[in-house]
């Protein structure tokens, strides 16, 4: 008997009184459009496999894998270990959001548009700024896409990039900036060179090494050359340091991934993307507006679409089309969860530990914290006494994971001469203080 | 059916919130107390709702019960591919040896998942019949971004600085020419035959020096499959051009045709449709590119390589020797990924082939049910999807949009609608493999019955629908008023 998947309803006799209907006889005929010469190619794919194989297959490969609550670790630099509360994965998991498409028919689609509205509400206040939209795909595109847009909103075509934004969301900026002939300059965050030719200034907050810069006067220095000031800011961060939007930031995005999301090996994340209200029909992606039904009920549906690609095509503000939608019902969910005092906490917890872990490591002798003398909030550089490769290979030993290597050939160029053995370290609310205590024994037995 | 109390789901989040009522209990700080840094440094204006956690549980069920989603109704979306999303496949997504590990932890310390990743790459090479993929992209739009400037690097790379232009016919999606603008390219707009057809005579004439390449969906989103595509890559390639593949309607392809056989060049498929990963009410998805050998040193970082003897084989993350850079922070949607690699392992040869199979059927069927009454501009057989017009009903005073908002009552979600552009009152309608066909016939009679309704009482079709959580809603005054946030009311304006 053929294979019937039970994926699949359709039986062999079904689908022989449906060909019927069409006066075939055969599936093979539903395809003669097809040239005879490439039909029906052999295709060496495995066989079809039972529910049960594949969960033992997929627990083998899982099992090859060393999660992030398998033991201490400290490995952020763009992706975090955070709590996830249960609801988060209870409530979007429910098929009605899950299993829909993006709202185009708003009468049949309140309930993600509703969340889609939450979600632009709760990002605004998180980062203090006019507007947000639906999402972006992750952090590094939507740091990027705010590239592009500060040039569309200036008519400029430079992109200052500071030297302590993430080198990976750097690298993403050029690929998205350089076909549209946009220059892409590296420059450094002590002394950032803005001219009348600067469409924005790109820098992060708390940048790539943990530290919190001077935002007001990046943005002092930003508009006095009437460029704008487009911001990558952590959102976990937001719960206890003042918002771009008080720092007179003009487009702020962000990786939302630390909002309730699994570091899932770098995907799916989330973008966040914010500005100023004057900028919103230069926004990409996804709007949702609040409005009123024909008998006057409050009901959300997509708006602006004139800005989008299956409206303007070609002249579209981006070619994003499917994002996050479920990560950001995802961030919304945790953002309320969490709401005005968890937010907070878990960002007081995050300060805490990083900072008595980095005054521990301090002390160690060999240890030193190059950039210790200005502020910063869950993650510092500790420069090591032997190479970082070799100590998180000794670490691993006592299944700890540690930081991020910055002595290779991508993050080497861009630090102090001094800094030859830095490593990036992250410490959240997942660590105990018994996790850290025991990092800090292990990184003084090996120096 | 109306809510009662905190249940409603009239009231925001931010209305909803009280002071000092908590969602969630975090450890207490377990470390000394460090010291703050400036008091300027810090805010004191978070403004975050204050919700108890059964509150925010029955808030987000309601709001999820006002969707129509394909676990809970029909989802005929046309080129959106709404089939069955397998529970097996999130589950295991979200297993913590998947869903717990750090994109930047040591490679040994991920095999199993570079493993996974790199099975699949051989899977979607064997189905397209490529020589390389790159899994980084993000979504569909992203491979088309990334396919793109794959075209544009290996122009360059030959000197070939004169291929500014992108073909792309007049039935694509918005995303192509919005994705060739983006890679720097000028668009060109390619006419449809009278068959649905690319236009050959169109294409010979812009076939020359400055074409870059075209960008074709196949099948189209006529739902039909280009019986000149063959002599469409051959043209292009003898002006020097490079074919693009948007995969969006792979799921009538399966085990059919691979496009490498057909001579495309870079192609990205789009796993959240033809792959069954949940659309997720807009994402997230993911949109590998796949390539034949010429392409493969342009591909987007990172792709998986293989290194040492079986069975101790090792994975790593590499980057082509003149790839386009990375196109997203890390290595692509890995829990997406991993959907759709347990997808095709559970279907596995012929389980992928049936797909096409019972995809392509079910348009059919519907198409034969259905063309008497509505108009069928191509009339010819269909594959995964059927594009119908609603002109002859537009012609009786009611629009396609009135027909798709009427399908909601009979609760259907609607087709989609005003797509492609070159036909007039489209109403495009794709089954997918995984209805019954007492669903199908269902969808059937409702059409039938909607049409009788516009002779009989054409009024409750045009003010459809009037089963759904709200009615029609005034987009116009969105637009104008654009009232994106909830703000706490100022002198009787909620919004600047």
């Amino acid at each position: 008997m053929p294979f019937q998947s039970h994926y699949i309803p359709n039986t062999q006799q079904e689908q022989a009184e449906m060909l019927a209907t069409l006066g075939l006889s055969s599936i093979d005929e539903l395809f003669l459009d097809i040239p005879q010469e490439h039909r029906n190619p052999s295709l060496d794919l495995p066989p079809p496999m039972s529910e049960l194989e594949i969960q033992r297959e997929l627990g083998g490969l899982a099992a090859r894998n060393r999660p992030l609550g398998s033991g201490p670790s400290f490995l952020g630099a763009g992706s975090y270990h955070h709590f996830i509360p249960a609801i988060v994965k209870a409530l979007m998991t429910r098929g009605e959001f899950l299993t829909a498409y993006t709202p185009y028919q708003p009468e049949a689609s309140q309930g993600t548009l509703q969340v889609i509205y939450e979600f632009q509400t709760l990002v605004s206040n998180l980062y203090g700024m006019e507007v947000a939209n639906a999402g972006m795909y992750d952090g590094a595109t939507s740091l990027a896409e705010g590239a592009l847009m500060a040039c569309r909103v200036t008519r400029r075509s430079q992109v200052a990039v500071s030297d302590t934004v993430s080198p990976a969301c750097v690298e993403v900026i050029r690929t998205y900036c350089q076909p549209q002939g946009i220059a892409v300059d590296l420059v450094r965050h002590w002394d950032p060179q803005v001219t009348s030719q600067t469409a924005c200034l790109v820098a992060q907050y708390p940048n790539f090494y943990g530290s919190i810069e001077d935002i007001a006067g990046l943005a002092r220095l930003a508009h006095g050359q009437e460029a704008l000031l487009v911001l990558s800011a952590d959102p976990t961060a937001m719960g206890l340091l003042q918002s771009p939007g008080h720092y007179d930031a003009d487009i702020v995005t962000g990786e939302g991934q630390p909002l309730g999301i699994p570091p899932s090996f770098g995907g799916p994340y989330l973008g966040l993307f914010t500005c100023k209200q004057q900028y919103i029909r230069q926004m990409p992606s996804r709007l949702v507006g609040r409005t009123v039904d024909r008998l006057g009920r409050t009901g959300y549906v997509l708006t602006l679409q004139t800005r989008e690609q299956h409206i303007r095509r070609e002249r579209a503000t981006s070619n994003i089309c499917t994002n996050e939608a479920l990560f950001a019902l995802a961030a919304t969910i945790y953002l309320a969860a969490l709401g005005k005092q968890g937010l907070k906490q878990v960002a007081e917890l995050c300060y805490h530990k990083a900072h008595y872990a980095a005054a521990r490591i301090a002390e160690l002798p060999g240890y030193s914290l190059p950039f210790q003398r200005g502020a910063f909030f869950q993650e510092f550089v500790a420069q090591c006494p032997a190479p970082p490769a070799e100590i998180n290979r000794r670490l691993l030993e006592r299944n700890i994971l540690g930081g991020l290597d910055l002595s290779g050939p991508v993050y080497r160029p861009l630090l102090p001469p001094a800094v030859d053995k830095g490593m990036l370290l992250c410490v959240t609310e997942m660590n105990t203080r018994a996790d850290i205590d025991a990092l800090v024994a292990a990184l003084g037995e090996l120096g | 059916m109306i809510k009662g109390g905190n249940r409603n789901t009239a009231k925001l989040l931010m209305e909803r919130s009280v002071p000092d009522r908590v969602g969630s209990v975090l450890p207490a700080l377990d470390v000394p107390e460090q010291p703050l840094p400036d008091r300027a440094l810090l805010r004191d204006d978070l403004a975050l709702p204050e919700v108890s956690e059964p509150e925010v549980v029955q808030y987000f069920t309601g709001l999820s019960q006002l969707n129509y989603s394909i676990d809970t109704h029909f989802y005929p979306l046309g080129s959106c591919t709404m089939k069955y999303n397998p529970k097996i496949n999130d589950e295991v997504a979200f297993w913590p040896g998947f869903a717990g590990i750090h994109p930047l932890q040591p490679p040994e310390l991920a095999q199993g998942a570079l493993e996974l990743l790199w099975r699949l790459q051989g899977f979607l090479q064997e189905i397209t019949g490529m020589a390389g993929v790159s899994l980084a992209t993000l979504a569909g739009a992203h491979g088309e971004l990334a396919g793109v400037l794959m075209i544009r690097a290996c122009h360059l790379a030959r000197g070939d600085t004169a291929r500014r232009k992108m073909a792309i016919p007049d039935s694509a999606h918005g995303t192509n020419p919005a994705s060739a603008a983006m890679a720097g390219f000028e668009v060109v707009t390619l006419p449809s035959d009278k068959a649905g057809n690319v236009d050959l005579a169109a294409l010979r004439q812009l076939a020359g020096p400055d074409l870059a390449g075209v960008m074709i969906t196949l099948p189209s989103t006529l739902g039909l499959f280009d019986t000149h595509i063959v002599e469409v890559c051959r043209i292009v390639h003898q002006a020097g051009g490079l074919v693009y593949g948007d995969g969006a309607n792979m799921n009538a392809l399966l085990g059919r045709v691979k496009l490498g056989d057909l001579g495309f060049d870079v192609a990205h498929l789009n796993l959240h449709k033809t792959f069954s990963t949940p659309h997720g009410g807009g994402g997230p998805g993911a949109g590998p590119v796949c390539c034949v050998e010429s392409l493969l040193p342009y591909l987007a970082a990172p792709v998986v390589a293989r290194g040492g003897d079986g069975p101790d084989y090792t994975y790593r993350l590499m980057t082509p020797e003149a790839s386009i850079g990375k196109v997203s922070a890390f290595h692509g949607n890995f829990g997406v990924l991993v959907r759709a690699y347990t997808y095709i392992r559970t279907l596995g040869e012929a389980g992928i082939r049936s797909i096409s199979a019972n995809a392509v059927l079910n348009a059919n069927y519907i198409l034969q049910a259905l063309k008497d009454t509505y108009h069928l501009p191509y009339d010819r057989r269909c594959m995964h999807e059927v594009v119908f017009s609603a002109d002859w009903q537009k012609a009786r005073g009611v629009s396609g949009l009135e027909i798709a908002k009427r399908l909601l009552d009979y609760g259907f979600y609607a087709p989609t609608m005003y797509f492609p552009l070159i036909v007039p009152e489209a109403l495009m309608i794709e089954p997918t493999e995984s209805e019954t066909r007492e669903t199908l016939d269902a969808f059937i009679q409702a059409l039938r019955d909607i049409d009788r309704e516009i002779t009989d009482n054409p009024d409750l079709v045009r003010q459809a629908p009037h089963s759904t959580p709200v009615t029609r809603l005034d987009e116009a005054r969105a637009a104008r008023q654009p009232n994106l946030r909830w703000r706490r009311e100022r002198s009787g304006s909620e919004y600047p």
